[in-house]
Parts: structure tokens; sequence; C-alpha cells
């Protein structure tokens, strides 16, 4: 109804939250809002969460453009080997090796420049700290009915130290020698021996200082989500009455602060490796006409320290996305989510797992047989909390009333590419298989689809979900479902095919195959991947189009709760302020998930229990 | 001028995309949100069903048309014995997964369409059900101990290093930027001691040259094995990470600089048999894999077919800088009676490369083979002499006598074979011979004269010390005067410089 914005509305929410909420006297502590007075501390140097997560999430869209772009170059490559690359030329300047017949190709230095940064970029700068840094910083507070988080100037810090952190690897893109070259795991010796590679040099000096800072960044931020988790819920709103989402968040802060140390200290040994002289990595090692000095060091402590991280980091990536995509299907099919505690203790298992099966990425890596034994064990373990959580999700859809949006249509899509992706990593896991798939296409298409495709279907989930909260608008839903169909289909026609080509042998990483007859039969396989990418690649172009058109043009939100949410971030008003609820603090009287109860379309956590009405499942 | 239509096309695109947008936003107002959420509902129903028919459908049929390329499947069946082993837990986790795969896929889309929502409807609620939990809960972790037994029983196998009581053949694979160095231990069946240290231009694995073991390793530029023969790789790498990957084999191991690394394998088939494999026709006379009866070279129809010149491969698995996708070395697997020949024509490393250049830390010395192996050739040559009818097949050269440039002193390796000739003169007491000194061109005639005199005169004089008698051996200095190649190269030179034995009574 168009003219109901005329008349001062009273909300039901506002009655609700007036009669029961609890007031905390935040109004009187300053009138007017000290920490957001101007320009500059509205909207650069901000503390309002809801601001950060903004910086986060449209800092994380410009990497993840930058990335992608990235794949479309080396794609290129691979599928077209012999086409003329000169054309782009201009953009990549010496990168681009021209001949005398005027044809371009891309030097192989770049090729694994490109491939290096694009893994970088994707995995630390676009799916951690563009998904989790975003969300948990958007819905902490707001699902816990907290004014903001526990230290809102360490959250702006966070921000800014991941700023400065891309600001580092994005001018390592422009060195002389090219930004690093040796793979997103950064191996010793290659990453320790300038002589071993041009990227090698400052390339990976700033490789290393940015991920650094990067760490700093995500430190902040994760003890700023578990003190906020911690302390700062409202009254009522016990651990067990916490939305997926919250549990999801919580348990990624404490996996990114027990790991992310152990990667600094790895990254700090190669440190001393490359500038002191030290001998961690390195051992017997002649390069360049030159017989090294280290003795005694081993590149496969690298290894353990690095996946001690790397691995809790693919978990870091993907448990918001679970998160966001198990709120999402429960309010878009309007059921509760299917076992709301097996969910719960499905992610706390597999947080816990996940910091026992790190080795699993180096079974061929020289590392003793048995120790392997344990980390399959372990490794295989972790498939059943991730089936639990697939049977459920598929469980909250059976019985509901779907309603097809961008938001939940992505959450389909992304229970259909975990379950795809999660299923080849049961072979993956199994050492015996491992030892043929190893380090071929299989595992990159198990990776893409798992928790690359995976996660930006719950990021995407998230940002079509939460877009009006984020700028009292709404994204085009007609773009956003031909972008959905058009993105799962081009992801699929990406990474599927890839499983063929791992099952043939061929390795990862090579920058043309026809040296090999085993690998270079595949030529049409390839071009129709690098075309497929490009294909996707435009559908993500109409993402962005979408969302920056509809910050000023979008579908203006008259309601507070568009979608009938539960859940408190949707009882504040539609453009909430700095500390979010302009009187009381909404108090908690139920679980997150009463959706279609006693006959109820939906019941808000801020209602209290009926006379006789028992809470939750 | 292309950038520019580009970037064109694009904003025009943006701009009708953004159109279509509108347009739909704009009908829905017309028509009342509600009523258009139920019709999109049924559309993106109806779609899902859709994709999910055609997705399963496109996996099903994308699996078949690339079975041939696939390595568990018919052309490409393990080359190893290990192999199969692998080969087939994969094949039953793809049965076990494919199972859940197509059941999730299924159910998951099929209550998308079943469920699309409807005004007016109501959802069930259902919070959570302990049964069906139990159940899902249950049945992955059983399947999974299943698949955790059986993958383990083959990696520990598959992993285990050879007792050192059995018989295996033992090689070397070392990376470096960016090739696959190979060494074979040669007859002795051991691999010689290595020092990174040592590693230079002409001794590119920095092989210790005292060690004894690394006297007859050789370096072959492919790698033969013999099939049915277990074989222990030992894997090293000289600068960065690399990875021995021999993908027909199922082989694949990290090459760590400064931590050898091992992997063993049984080939099981051999390259000729894989070949045949690959060209095999079918019943009714068809090739069975269409695809490897294609020419190598598209061009050519007459060069030789795929499948004939079929080669097992090893390349790099793990990355290791710009060159990292072209480290292949081709691998034959041949009958034990090819492998013998091939092992026969391979010429140690270092007798090939290093023995008595700069390079050599044991010039001074004699190995006990090469004692043994001159010995051998001296009395061969001797037998012959002996058996010869014609004069001057009774001249024999000694070849490993050498003086001190300018002088009559023996060098010290000279004595081995003087042994081996006095051994002979004890052997035929009635064998008496000529020892005859003889010099190049060059320098005063007359000293070369009396230097080879001196030289013939030193010879005698060391065998009479070994007990022969004096009247069998006659010295004789023949300066320049019978050169046996001409004086104007350096290698005709020192093919003049000589000391000769003739037999002149036997």
């Amino acid at each position: 109804m168009a003219n109901v914005e005329t008349k001062p509305v009273v909300h039901d929410e506002d009655l609700l939250i007036e009669e029961y909420g609890y007031d905390d006297h935040f109004h009187e502590h300053h009138h007017g809002d000290k920490y957001q007075s101007n320009f500059i501390t509205t909207y650069i140097f901000s503390q309002d969460h809801k601001m950060i997560a903004k910086q986060f999430l449209i800092t994380g869209m410009f990497w993840a453009i930058i990335g992608a772009a990235m794949s479309l170059i080396f794609r290129l490559q691979l599928g077209f080997p012999e086409e003329n690359m000169a054309w782009i030329k201009p953009l990549l300047g010496k990168w681009i090796t021209v001949n005398d017949a005027g044809i371009g190709s891309l030097a192989p230095e770049f090729y694994y420049a490109l491939v290096t940064m694009h893994g970088t970029i994707l995995v630390f700068f676009v799916l951690t700290a563009g998904l989790s840094g975003t969300f948990s910083n958007l819905l902490i507070p707001l699902q816990l009915g907290a004014r903001d988080m526990a230290s809102p100037f360490l959250n702006m810090l966070s921000y800014w130290f991941f700023f400065l952190s891309g600001m580092i690897m994005f001018l390592s893109l422009f060195l002389n020698t090219g930004p690093f070259s040796g793979g997103w795991t950064a191996y010793p010796p290659l990453s320790a021996l300038p002589q071993a590679s041009s990227g090698s040099g400052a390339g990976m000096t700033l490789w290393l200082l940015s991920l650094v800072f990067f760490v700093v960044s995500v430190l902040l931020g994760g003890i700023n989500y578990i003190t906020t988790v911690l302390n700062l819920r409202t009254k009522g709103m016990s651990m067990w009455r916490m939305p997926l989402t919250i549990w999801a968040f919580f348990v990624t802060a404490i996996l990114g602060l027990l790991s992310f140390p152990v990667l600094v200290s790895a990254f700090l040994l190669v440190m001393f490796d490359r500038g002191l002289g030290t001998s961690f990595f390195l051992s017997e090692i002649f390069i360049g006409g030159q017989a090294l000095d280290h003795v005694g060091g081993s590149p496969v402590l690298y290894q353990h320290l690095f996946w001690f991280l790397g691995h809790p980091e693919v978990y870091i990536i993907i448990l918001p996305a679970m998160g966001l995509v198990s709120e999402v299907l429960s309010v878009h099919s309007r059921k509760p989510i299917f076992g709301y505690k097996a969910m719960v203790y499905s992610i706390l298992a597999i947080g816990f797992l996940s910091f026992i099966v790190w080795a699993h990425h180096m079974f061929m890596s020289g590392v003793n047989p048995f120790i392997s034994n344990f980390f399959v064990i372990f490794t295989l373990i972790i498939a059943v909390p991730s089936a639990v959580k697939v049977f459920n999700w598929i469980a909250t859809l059976y019985g509901g009333n779907i309603r097809f949006t961008a938001a939940s249509l992505f959450g389909i899509g992304f229970v259909s590419m975990f379950i795809s992706g999660g299923l080849t990593g049961i072979f993956l896991g199994n050492s015996a298989i491992d030892i043929q798939l190893h380090d071929t296409y299989f595992v990159v298409a198990h990776f893409h689809i798992v928790m690359g495709v995976a996660a930006f279907f719950g990021m995407f989930a998230g940002i079509y979900n939460w877009y009006p909260k984020m700028f009292g608008r709404f994204m085009n839903e007609t773009l956003g479902k031909i972008h959905f169909w058009g993105t799962i289909i081009g992801a699929y026609a990406v990474f599927w095919p890839m499983h063929y080509l791992g099952m043939a042998g061929v390795p990862r990483r090579y920058y043309r195959f026809d040296s090999f007859a085993a690998f270079g039969q595949f030529d049409a396989m390839n071009q129709f991947i690098t075309i497929a990418a490009i294909v996707t690649f435009g559908f993500q172009l109409l993402f962005v189009i979408n969302f920056f058109y509809s910050i000023w043009k979008g579908k203006k939100m008259t309601t507070r709760n568009p979608w009938g949410a539960t859940t408190l971030e949707w009882t504040t008003p539609i453009n909430p302020g700095h500390g979010n609820w302009d009187g009381k603090l909404p108090t908690v009287q139920r679980w997150a998930y009463d959706y279609g109860k006693d006959g109820k379309e939906f019941i808000p956590q801020i209602q209290p229990l009926g006379k006789d009405e028992k809470d939750g499942h | 001028m292309t950038a520019l239509l580009a970037t064109i096309c694009l904003i025009l695109i943006a701009i009708i995309v953004v159109q279509i947008g509108k347009v739909t936003e704009l009908a829905s107002k017309i028509r009342g949100e509600e009523e258009v959420q139920d019709q999109t509902n049924g559309r993106h129903a109806n779609y899902s069903l859709l994709f999910m028919v055609l997705f399963l459908a496109a996996t099903v049929v994308s699996a078949l048309y690339y079975k041939n390329s696939m390595l568990w499947y018919g052309p490409n069946e393990s080359a190893s014995e290990h192999g199969s082993s692998l080969d087939s837990i994969f094949n039953i986790t793809l049965f076990f997964t494919g199972i859940v795969f197509i059941i999730t896929q299924i159910l998951l889309f099929y209550f998308a369409w079943k469920y699309r929502g409807e005004q007016g409807k109501k959802a069930l609620y259902m919070p959570h059900d302990n049964r069906l939990e139990v159940i899902w809960t249950v049945i992955p972790a059983v399947v999974m101990t299943f698949l955790v037994v059986g993958g383990l029983d083959a990696w520990n196998e598959v992993m285990a290093d050879v007792d050192p009581n059995e018989e295996f053949i033992e090689i070397e694979g070392t990376g470096y930027q960016f090739a696959w160095h190979l060494r074979y231990p040669g007859p002795d069946g051991k691999l010689g001691a290595r020092d990174y240290k040592m590693i230079s231009a002409t001794n590119p694995l920095g092989q210790v040259w005292e060690d004894e073991k690394n006297v007859d390793d050789f370096h072959p530029s492919e790698i033969y094995l013999p099939v049915g023969k277990k074989v222990r790789v030992r894997i090293t790498a000289r600068d960065v990470l690399h990875n021995f990957y021999l993908p027909h084999f199922r082989v694949k191991m990290d090459a760590v600089p400064g931590m050898p690394t091992y992997f063993v394998f049984t080939p099981k088939t051999t390259t000729e048999e894989y070949r045949q494999k690959l060209g095999a026709l079918d019943l009714n006379g068809q090739p069975k894999y269409p695809e490897w009866h294609e020419p190598v070279d598209p061009t050519d129809p007459e060069s030789p077919k795929k499948y004939e010149s079929f080669d097992f491969e090893l390349a790099c698995a793990e990355l290791c800088g710009s060159g990292h996708y072209a480290m292949r070395r081709v691998v034959k697997i041949v009958s034990e009676g090819e492998y013998q020949d091939w092992l026969n024509k391979q010429q140690s490393y270092y007798l090939s490369t290093i023995r008595g250049t700069e390079d050599d830390p044991n010039k001074d010395i004699l190995f006990e083979s090469e004692i043994k192996a001159r010995r051998q050739e001296f009395n061969d040559n001797l037998e012959k002499a002996l058996s010869a009818e014609e004069a001057a097949a009774k001249t024999l050269l000694l070849n490993h006598v050498n003086f001190e440039t300018g002088s009559a002193n023996l060098s010290k390796l000279s004595v081995y074979q003087l042994d081996n000739l006095a051994d002979a003169l004890n052997k035929y007491p009635n064998m008496a011979i000529e020892i005859s000194g003889h010099t190049d061109n060059t320098g005063d005639p007359e000293s070369n004269q009396q230097l080879s005199g001196q030289r013939a005169q030193k010879v005698k004089s060391y065998l009479v010390d070994k007990g022969i008698a004096e009247g069998r051996l006659t010295a004789v200095g023949y300066g320049s005067s019978r050169p046996v190649a001409g004086n104007d190269t350096e290698e005709g030179r020192e093919q003049n410089r000589r000391t000769e034995f003739r037999i002149t009574a036997q």
C-alpha cells in the first residue's frame, strides 16, 4: 500500500520492544552521534558495524572482479594457447610477448603469477574478508540485539588493515619482476629463493607483507565477533536461541583466531630464510649454478604450518555461507530449519575436525605414509556432519511453502553445489585414491565447486536477502534470478568437465598441455571451459550492475520485515542509525525459527511465548 | 576502435538489462505483488525441475562421452600392479557417491518444485525428527567406515617400502628446473653417494666419485624397466619441490630438496602391449577406441597412428616455476630380454665422462673392476696374438703403460699392465718378446731415440725385477721412426707415443 508511508506508522515491533524491551539508556549517553558526525567518520573511518560491513562487501567485490578477470586471462591461455593475445598487450605490457609474426602470447611467468594471484585474492580477500567480514559485521550485532560490536574501534581497524593489505597486494601487481608466482600456497624453496622464479623476489616480499596485515585484520575482526557473541547478546538471547548464522560466524571466528597465527609464524620463518640466512625450510639446494649454504631445514615443515591454517581456512570460508543459507532457506520456505541442534552440533564438529585433518593436503609430499592413516580417518569423518547438514537443508524444503527469490534460489543452488563438490572430497580424502588425483584438475574441480562456487552462492544468497537491511532498497529480483540461472549453469559448465580432466590425470598449474601426449587430448574441452567461464563472468557483471544501480534506484523498502523473518535485524527501523534500535533494545522470548507454528505464518523472536506454549524445537 | 565499440556494446547491454528489471518491477506493481510472487514461484519451480533433469542428463552423457580418456576404465587401465587396487577403490567410491549424488540432487530440486509457494498455503511445521536424523547420521558413517578401511588397506600396502632382502631394481629421479635427471645403479645394483656441494656442470647430481658404487651408475635419458619386476624409485630434487608423476602407473611423490623420498611399484604392462590395447579392434573389425587410430600429425594422414606411437610418460606434478609444464621423460616398459640388451648398451657416466679428466679425484688409482677388466682385455689380446699366423699380428700395444713427460719414469698406474705382462710370461715359459719404445716427431730426433730406448729398457728392468729371465726380453728404442698415425695432429702424435711388445718366440 503506497499511501501508508504518509501517515505516522506505529509498528507492531516497536510496541513489543517498548513493552518487553530492555532499556540500556542508550540515548541518554549522547545526543546526536559523536562517532558519525561528518562524512569521513560516517563513510570512511566509520565505527558503525553496518557501514564496516558494506566496506568489506564492496572491497570484496572489487577484488572478486580483479580475481575473476585474472582467471579469464589464464583461461584464454589454456583454452586457446595459439590464439593471438596481442590485443591485451596495452593492459598487460611486457607479460605478453609478441613474436616476429605479430602473434602475442602470455608469458609462462605471468601465467603462473595470474594463477597465484587468483588463488590468493579469491581465498583471502574475497571469500574470507568479503564473505565473513561482511556478514559477521552486519548480522552479529543486529541478530543478537546489540548496539554494535564489542569494540567498534578495533572493528574499524580490522577493515583498514584489510584495506592496507589489499593495497600492498595491488601494488605488487605492478612490480617490474611481477607479483608472486609460486602458487597461493607459497611452498618454499620456490617462494623462498628469488633465483628460483622472477615472482619470488620483490613480489613475494610484498605478498608476505600483505598477508601479515591481512591476518592482523582477521584477528581484530575475530576477537570482536567472539566477544560480541559471548557478551553482547540481548536479554533472553541464550546461545541456543541464536540463529544459525551467528553460530556459523562464531565458530568461524574461533577457527580464524586459532589458525591464522600459525600462518604468520610460517610467514615469519620464510622471511628469516629469505633475509637472514636461516634454514627453517631450506636444505641442500643447488640453484642458479650455485650450491647454497642452507642445510637441515625441511620444506615439509612449511607445508604443515601452512595447512594448519589452510584447512581450517576452507571452513572459515564455507561455514558463514552455510549459516547464511540455513537462514535463507528457512525464511523462504516458511519453515523452521530442520534439526536446529543437529545443525549447531555439526558446525561445532566440523570446526573441531577441521584442525586435525590438515595433512590430507600432504599425502604425496613425502610425509611418513603411516601418519596419513590418521588424517584419512579424520578427513572422512567430516563427511558425516557435512552429510547431516545437507540432509537437513533438503528436509527444510520438504513440506515448505517456498518463495522463489534470488536469495532462496542461490540457497538451493548452494546446496546443489555443496553436494557435488563435497562428494568429490570423499575421493580426495582417501589417500589411496589421492595418489592419482593429487594436484590434478580433479582437485581444481573439487575445491572450486565446494568452497569457491558454493561459498559465492552463500554470499549471493546473503546479499540478495539482506540487501534491504544494508541499503533500505531491494535489488532487482528479475535480474537476480537471471543472475542465478546463468551462474549455476555456467559454474557447472566450467567446473564439471574438470573432473574428467583430472580423472585422465591432467595436472593442475600447467601453462599448456601439449608437451604431453597423455594430457594434450582435451583441446575441445578446454575451449568449452574457457567460453563457459567468460559467459559466467558476464552474468556476474549483471550482478554488479544490479548491486550498484539498486543502491540509488532500487525499489524502496516500505515495510520493516519484507521476508516475514523472525530474527531481530528486521525489527530495526528501515534505515537503522548507529545503535540500531531507536529506543529500548529488543529482548528475545523464543528461538529463531518459529515459522508456521500453531498456524501462524511466523512469530518474531521478540514475541513472548503464549500461555502454554513451549519454546522451540 | 574495437575497444570503443566493445565499451559501447557493454553500456547498451547494461541499459537494456536495467530496463528489463524496471519493467518487471512496474508489472508487479500493477498486478499486485502477491499474485506476481505466485507466478514467479511456479515458473522458477518448473525451471528447477527442468534444470535438475538437464543437469543430471548432462553429467551422465558427458561421462559416457569421455569414458575412453578416464584413467580408470578400458584403454586407460593402470599399467602397474598396485594401480588396479586404487582403480577399484575409485570405482567403489564412485558407485556410492554417484548414488548419493543422484538421490540428493533429485530430492533437492524435486522438493523445490513440489513445495513451491502459493498464497494461502500453509507450510508444514517440522522442526526436527530424531529418527530421521539418526538414520542420516548412521548411514554416511557406515559407508565412510567401509571406504576408509578399504582405502587404508590399499594405501599401506602401496606405500610400504621394499624389504631389503627381496629382489628389486632401484632407480633414481632427480627434479631440477626444468627437467628430470635419471640415474640407474649399473651392474652393482647400488646407487652411489651424493653431496649437493659437489654439483657442477660435469657432475649434475653431485655424485661423490670416491664412492665406488658411483663408478658404474649411468644416466639414461629415458626410463627403461622390465615388466613384472619390482621397482623402487628414489626421488630427489636439486633446487625446489618437484613431483615424480607417472600417470599410467598411479605413481606420484614429491621430490624434496634435502629429503629423498621413494615410491615402489611393479609395471605390469609393456609399452607394446599397451599400444596393442589402444589399437585393438572390436568384433566387427572396427577400432575399439577410434581416437587412438587418428594420425599423430593431423595434417598428414600417412603419419603413424596415435596408438602406434604411444609412450608412457613421466611428468612433474608440483609447481616448480615457469617451466613446470614441460618436464617430460619417456618411460618404456619392455621384456626382461630387451631390458638386458638396453642395460648392456648403457655407459657408466663416470667412466665415459669423468674418468681420467681434471674432475676425476681417482686419477691415481684403479678400481678393482678396472684392474679386472684390463687384465681380461690384455689376456684376450695376447691369446689372439699367440694364435695368429701373420707376423704383423704378433705386435701388441701396452696401452696403459705411460711415462712422465720427457722422462723414463713409469707412471703409477702402468704397473698393472706390466704385471699382466709378467703373469703372461710366467704362464708361457717359452715366450720371448721384444719391447719397443716409440715417440712422436716433435723435438730433437736424437734425444727422442734415446728416450724411447730408455723407456723400453725401463719396462724390461721392471719385468726382470718381477723374476722374468733377462734372456727372454729385448728392449729397443725406435724414436719416431715407426709412426702408426700422422704426426700432424695432436691425436696422431698421441697414438705414436707408445710402448709395444712383439712376440718373438712362443
